[in-house]
């Protein structure tokens, strides 16, 4: 093998762990907690409770991140969330609409809020800044407006499902599930096959990456990076099945996930939105039309408000004029600390929702432990501060 | 004390390998002005960020020695201290600020600690503004009310406000019409008169030969020679031979079996107005052909509406108002946008390539194929990478783009070879026609002479092929055929041997006196 090739080869390998540098962060943190609390935030129901409260802020988070490698963020998200909720929330108790109905109601006033700030963005040359502090405030005051102040509950059984529920278990072996006697078949086979997918992903990428000779990680990177990802979905998994099974916010949260990563790393949409964050006027003469790009991705940061603002008000079995509080910050920390760039053009949609659950983890960790709320605020800015720092700093030494 | 004021001793800075100066050697004697001359990419403003401390000490070899003592200087605020106050380029002049705080910023001066002292401020400002001819100015209203004539000057001004001993203008002049350049240069001298001393770096020679005291040469990173006033010949044609060196031949590759074909590429009556002003004609009824397998230039002067031309043609993305035709192939095409443009096989390199060329955070994979992603990379709008890396890789082999691997990051590589990926990005839009806008601008002269191979490659190809260039050898040594364009209308044409500096340079005089 030629010295150039291994360069390059070592290269690449470097880049490909610094990438899973956050993922480290994230079991750190975990791990770090388990200490603390005294094993408090392994059980079985916390587990369950870490995907059911912060469902919502990883589909924020997704969603921002597309605003964030623009260059720019979206601060009206927690007011659309709050919004979405109360509309539903109305619909169902004052107007006696169908729980599927109503959530197409609360999705169409989220993506009609995406339209209003993708059109001023997009076509007005409006900065985001500007027209999101528009709807931050615009949205909090609708919200109060139609709930007239007051809690609207409790929503119906059908429309909390998506929030609390659960797909249905195949008990497996003896007692009552919850008594940690029994297991959920279905979540195993779940797991089992998110590994198997994981590990032919891995081979089918080094098969065409040694197909057309192109430089790869060592073997043994590929295999202890997927290692470590099998330990934790079994880990996850295992948990989850101990308790109810799989909660339907976890399938949600996993397929728009999905569905983003793929959009972000496969399609030419998903490129444009990076090429238009990395250097705009290169984009546009690249033959992208930049106000398209900008009009979609708020449009869809509006609509996917509205799927957290449903997910957040079925949780709490009611729409309150104060949900969604502050979640815009949640989001948008979620992708810094997950990697995202402020001047646009950097950062994923993993490395976003792995920054939602590393939050996550603080809150539920400090809950568990007795610190009270403004105490974890203090650490969760401590956290984003150094986690941004820290990411800088060692880029600017690799320079 | 020595005679001079600065002798700059085998100054020698890299970037990234490539030697961008090589043994540089500079004598500045006092009270004189010295002008440096070279092509661009010469190596000329390299050496003066060097001189000012933009590039601190330690990252280039080589003395400087200042008033008799060697200086280690590691930003400009040290060499400014010194005395050293380099005017650049673009003005760096904060337009809503009074003329009063520009000429002190940065330079405050203070009635206590962190306090401005505004009566001074105004009074020294007004002082200064009378040493460069702008007493009458106001020094209250904001500085982008007054022209760029008087910014020039005001930039000046600032300078002396800084109590400078050796004032470094680059390309004073270039954004000057013929009275204020004049202006400037007169100042120049009276400023030489009291005791200052200059350093001007300018591409036109006849100012040069008019102010200059001595004049030192530098080409490809060397010093050459240095030319004092009233011992060698000052004459331009004396200039160019020592900028250029050699024979023009070697630098362009010949291009052999290159068939030309038929017109592909017709431009019939364009016109376009600026695109703040509707009123302002930027373009007036151009016509340009271009033939398959031809390279035919634009040549002007800046500001003639050679970009222009290429922007607005290239699926409208400059000016408003347009009218005219455009036929692709024999067929006439609309390009509102500039994926019809792409679509209808017409490419556009832009000048400016880290602005508006490429995504420098970006792998050269990835900014290969952006602008062929949807034609040619994707399939129902999901990319197609397997294809991607191949192309990439077949490209960085083909036009030879120095790097270890297609996933490096573009804002890494040099000059040259981020040309290098433009150039693939846009030959990877499979297109009939190429406009090349100052293709080989801050490019070094080996990768010169491979953009040169490129656009050959292309000729044989039967691609049309347009130029736009500001260095008149370039289009000399590249083109079949030239078009000269000044103030938005094409004012000659010239093919074959009769391109030269000297008929393109009288096609624009001769349109000059006819407006």
């Amino acid at each position: 093998m030629s010295n150039n090739s291994k360069t390059s080869q070592l290269k690449k390998a470097g880049s490909g762990l610094g990438q899973y540098g956050i993922m480290i962060m994230l079991v750190a943190v975990y791990i770090l907690f388990a200490f603390i609390t005294g094993g408090k935030n392994l059980t079985p129901m916390n587990i369950n409770n870490l995907i059911m409260q912060n469902g919502y802020v990883v589909i924020l988070a997704v969603g921002m991140l597309l605003c964030v490698l623009t260059g720019n963020i979206d601060l009206g998200v927690g007011s659309v969330v709050a919004s979405c909720g109360a509309v539903a929330g109305t619909l169902i108790i004052d107007l006696g609409w169908s729980t599927p109905m109503a959530m197409l109601g609360a999705l169409a006033v989220g993506a009609l809020f995406g339209v209003f700030v993708g059109f001023f963005v997009a076509y007005l040359d409006i900065p985001p800044f500007i027209v999101t502090l528009g709807t931050m405030l615009m949205g909090r005051g609708l919200c109060y407006v139609i709930l007239q102040a007051q809690t609207k509950g409790p929503l119906p059984e059908s429309y909390n499902w998506i929030g609390t529920g659960f797909l249905p278990v195949i008990r497996v072996g003896e007692g009552s599930l919850n008594a940690g006697k029994g297991v959920d078949l279905l979540c195993l086979i779940v797991a089992a096959v998110f590994c198997a997918m994981l590990i032919l992903n891995e081979m089918k990428s080094r098969a065409t990456a040694k197909r057309n000779n192109l430089p790869m990680a060592p073997v043994w990177q590929s295999i202890a990076k997927n290692a470590v990802l099998v330990g934790i979905i079994c880990f996850f998994f295992w948990k989850l099945a101990c308790y109810n099974g799989i909660p339907v916010v976890l399938i949600l949260m996993g397929v728009l996930v999905a569905v983003y990563h793929f959009i972000t790393t496969r399609t030419v949409a998903g490129r444009q939105i990076y090429a238009m964050g990395g250097n705009a006027k290169a984009a546009r003469l690249s033959g992208i039309n930049t106000k398209k790009v900008f009009f979609w991705v708020y449009t869809n940061m509006g609509i996917l408000s509205a799927v957290a603002g449903i997910v957040l008000s079925a949780r709490n079995q009611s729409a309150t004029p104060k949900a969604g509080d502050g979640f815009e910050m949640d989001a948008i920390a979620s992708c810094y600390i997950g990697g995202a760039a402020t001047s646009g053009g950097v950062g994923t949609i993993v490395g976003a929702v792995v920054g939602a659950f590393i939050m996550g983890i603080l809150n539920n960790g400090m809950s568990l432990a007795g610190y009270d709320t403004n105490v974890q605020k203090i650490v969760k800015g401590c956290v984003l501060l150094g986690a941004v720092t820290f990411d800088l700093l060692s880029k600017r030494k690799k320079k | 004390m020595s005679e001079y004021i600065l002798e700059m001793n085998h100054i020698t800075k890299e970037f990234s390998g490539v030697k961008a100066l090589d043994d540089v050697n500079l004598k500045v004697r006092k009270g004189e002005i010295m002008a440096i001359c070279g092509e661009n990419g010469a190596g000329k403003s390299t050496l003066m960020n060097v001189l000012s401390g933009v590039y601190p000490y330690g990252e280039y070899s080589g003395d400087i020695v200042y008033n008799g003592e060697i200086c280690k200087f590691h930003n400009i605020r040290e060499s400014e201290a010194k005395g050293i106050v380099i005017i650049h380029q673009e003005l760096a002049l904060s337009p809503y600020l009074s003329v009063a705080e520009n000429v002190f910023i940065g330079n405050e001066r203070l009635a206590g600690k962190g306090v401005i002292d505004w009566t001074a401020t105004r009074r020294e400002a007004q002082e200064l503004l009378a040493r460069v001819g702008l007493e009458d100015e106001n020094v209250n209203v904001p500085v982008n009310s007054l022209g760029v004539g008087k910014q020039q000057l005001i930039e000046i001004a600032k300078a002396l406000g800084k109590k400078a001993d050796l004032l470094i203008l680059d390309e004073p002049t270039a954004a000057l019409n013929d009275r204020e350049s004049a202006q400037l240069l007169e100042l120049m001298l009276q400023l030489k008169a009291q005791g200052l001393t200059c350093i001007i770096i300018s591409h036109k020679l006849n100012e040069i030969s008019y102010v200059a005291d001595s004049i030192t040469i530098i080409r490809d990173g060397h010093t050459i020679e240095t030319l004092h006033k009233g011992k060698d010949d000052f004459s331009e044609d004396r200039i160019i031979k020592g900028m250029v060196g050699r024979e023009l031949t070697n630098r362009y590759p010949k291009r052999e079996d290159c068939p030309i074909g038929d017109v592909i590429f017709e431009v019939k009556d364009w016109t376009v107005y600026h695109p703040d002003d509707s009123e302002r004609k930027v373009l007036d009824n151009v016509n340009i052909q271009v033939r398959a397998g031809e390279v035919v230039g634009l040549a002007g002067l800046m500001g003639a509406g050679r970009t222009e031309l290429a922007m607005s043609l290239f699926g409208h993305a400059y000016g408003q108002k347009i009218s005219g035709s455009v036929k692709i192939n024999g067929k006439e095409v609309q390009m509102k946008s500039v994926k019809e443009a792409i679509d209808n096989k017409l490419a556009y390199v832009h000048e400016d390539r880290k602005t508006f060329g490429l995504i420098l955070i970006d792998s050269i994979k990835r900014n290969m194929s952006l602008s062929a992603l949807n034609n040619f990379f994707s399939k129902k709008g999901v990319v197609d990478r397997e294809k991607e890396v191949i192309k990439a890789e077949e490209y960085r082999k083909r036009i030879n783009v120095k790097t270890t691997s297609v996933d490096q990051a573009v804002g890494s590589l040099s000059g040259g070879n981020q040309q290098k990926v433009v150039l693939a990005k846009w030959m990877l839009t499979e297109p009939d026609v190429l406009i090349l806008d100052e293709p080989t601008r801050g490019v070094d002269v080996g990768a010169k002479y491979e953009i040169y191979c490129v656009i050959n490659e292309l000729a044989k190809a039967g691609k049309a092929v347009i130029v736009i260039s500001s260095e008149m050898p370039e289009i000399i040594g590249t083109c079949d055929r030239t078009y000269v364009i000044n103030e938005g209308e094409i004012a000659g044409e010239l093919s074959g041997d009769e391109i030269t500096q000297e008929a393109i340079m009288s096609c624009i005089m001769a349109h000059n006196r006819k407006e």
